[in-house]
């Protein structure tokens, strides 16, 4: 199964698919030095996001959400690709100033069916330039 | 790429490194931005505003070296928001090694990248800012909801590495709240049905921004029933509604520049929805931005946005009335240009015989002043405070009035607090 997307940055990437069933806020709400969810409101507290395609809703919260994300991908503790349901600038941001830094891909899409990723199955994100079009392989 | 962006010649001249690398780059970050949100161009920014200057982890501190060393400059006026340091008054922060010198670092590139060092999350209370319909490149999200808000000038949401971007490049995409569209007023806030004299409390600003933050979505908020306000009311209004949630412009009728009538903020066109403020959803509110009840008094933390000339005015007005100082450590936050003014008008004296301690450059929420380890809870008028200092600094926050902040100072417990009692009824000791 293919499933169409958009993308906000490009790469290609594939893993396990982690379904977050609450927006979360990158600052304040995840921990760089190890990966992990950190925010205790969050129902996937405590969850390792490294390598994982991570897919919600959308991003939450602070601006900063950019830097948190950055340095996750320079700590190489980052998701290997997140695919939203709806667009999040700040959350992308961070994945760019990665690529101008380090030389360190991460695709981020949209991708209206988000939900309907199969929870645990390895995926491919294959995602070509900002606002252009991304696949999800299933 | 698929959007139809098009580039007038030198915007492609900046991305083709005609004026540096650090340009390119900057220029590269605001074309994927574009072409992410779909703009169909770029426009024109009059200045900047940066809050990448707060240490997030090492990817930030290597973005900004590596503008400066690519010979990176700001090409419009670009102010500074806090950092983690105080450097008029070094000792008050206790960060130390490493997270000392980091934090110093950054503010270092900031500088080297040409932007002026006003550490401040209340750029608008610098002499010089943005004129109505001016568009501008902000970040913070208090700034961003003043800029709109209360002078009309027009900026999107911008965070970190973006941020200097549209500072080295003068350029923003052409979307969103730089466009009419986008700023027409849609989930009306109705507060007429609270009293007058609840109304008439600058308390009532903070507790309706919860609520407008917490309820009203993406949708531009319209908050009918409180007109008149002061700048630093609409801050503190503002402020509120970017913690609770992600408002970037709010109308306030009768009190911001582009509500001068209810049909006036909303284009002319049927709200949405319309929301009957109650003096039950403030008391939730008030609730909320409460995370003890307890009488044990640590301190009080105010100033969250920075502490305005006119808050100045007040505070010290009110430790005259009391005649005494704060029997508990009394924090403010301000930025060091209101600091300077303060200090000309021979305020400085007074608010030290007071037991005021006055931090610039930073913000006591985010970087270690208060000692934490002190039993008790920490007063504060700011709902911006009380909504992210428990969890960033680990501290108890119990918001009130900055008069029953001052009260419960110098009294070194908490103190009944009669305005709120005003608005939410009896309940507070």
């Amino acid at each position: 199964m293919t499933l169409a997307a958009r993308t906000l940055t490009p790469g290609t990437a594939s893993g396990a698919v982690l379904l977050l069933h609450e927006p979360l806020s990158f600052w304040g709400g995840f921990e760089a030095h190890d990966g992990r969810i950190i925010d205790r409101n969050h129902p996937e507290h405590g969850t390792v996001l490294t390598g994982r395609v991570v897919a919600m809703a959308a991003g939450r919260g602070s601006s900063s959400a950019s830097s948190v994300l950055a340095e996750a991908i320079r700590l190489g503790t980052a998701p290997a690709a997140i695919v939203l349901g709806r667009p999040d600038a700040i959350v992308a941001l961070g994945a760019l100033a990665a690529v101008e830094l380090y030389g360190t891909a991460m695709p981020i899409v949209t991708c209206a069916a988000w939900a309907d990723l199969p929870a645990g199955a390895i995926v491919t994100v294959a995602a070509t330039a900002p606002g252009g079009p991304a696949t999800i392989e299933v | 790429m698929a959007s139809d962006l098009e580039l007038t010649p030198d915007e492609q001249a900046v991305l083709d490194g005609a004026t540096g690398e650090a340009a390119a780059l900057a220029m590269r970050m605001v074309v994927a931005l574009a072409h992410m949100v779909g703009a169909p161009r770029l426009l024109e920014v009059t200045r900047a505003h940066i809050d990448s200057c707060l240490f997030h982890g090492q990817a930030g501190l290597d973005f900004a070296r590596h503008l400066a060393d690519l010979g990176g400059r700001v090409v419009v006026p670009t102010t500074l928001n806090v950092s983690s340091l105080d450097l008029r008054h070094p000792a008050l922060v206790r960060l130390q090694g490493q997270d000392r010198a980091d934090a110093r670092a950054l503010m270092d590139a900031y500088e080297r990248l040409g932007c002026r060092p006003t550490w401040t999350c209340a750029p608008y209370q610098l002499q010089d800012r943005p004129a109505f319909g001016e568009h501008v490149a902000w970040a913070e999200s208090n700034a961003i909801v003043f800029a709109n808000s209360v002078l009309g000038a027009r900026t999107e949401r911008y965070g970190d590495f973006i941020d200097i971007c549209a500072a080295l490049t003068g350029r923003v995409p052409d979307h969103g709240l730089h466009g009419d569209e986008a700023r027409r007023g849609e989930v009306v806030f109705d507060c007429t049905g609270l009293a007058d004299e609840v109304r008439a409390e600058a308390v009532v600003f903070p507790l309706v921004g919860h609520v407008v933050g917490a309820t009203t979505g993406d949708a531009v908020p319209v908050v009918v029933g409180l007109p008149d306000a002061s700048e630093d009311e609409c801050k503190a209004l503002g402020a509120a509604a970017a913690s609770s949630g992600g408002v970037a412009m709010f109308h306030a009728v009768g009190s911001t520049p582009e509500a001068p009538t209810l049909a006036a903020a909303l284009h002319d066109e049927p709200p949405a929805r319309t929301v009957e403020v109650t003096t039950a959803m403030l008391c939730d509110a008030r609730a909320q931005l409460t995370t003890s009840d307890a009488t044990e008094l640590a301190g009080v933390a105010v100033g969250t946005p920075h502490f305005s000339l006119a808050e100045f005015a007040r505070l010290r007005d009110l430790f005259t009335d009391t005649g005494r100082s704060a029997q508990v450590p009394f924090h403010v936050n301000t930025g060091r240009d209101v600091w300077d003014q303060v200090v000309d008008r021979g305020w400085a004296g007074d608010l030290e015989a007071a037991g005021v301690t006055v931090v610039v450059d930073t913000c006591t929420y985010i970087t270690p002043v208060l000692d934490a380890t002190r039993p008790g809870v920490v007063l504060t008028d700011s709902a911006k405070w009380a909504y992210y200092a428990p969890g960033n600094i680990g501290v108890e926050a119990r918001f009130a009035s900055l008069a029953a902040c001052v009260d419960s100072a110098v009294a070194g417990t908490v103190v009944p607090d009669p305005v709120l009692d005003l608005l939410v009824g009896p309940g507070a000791p």
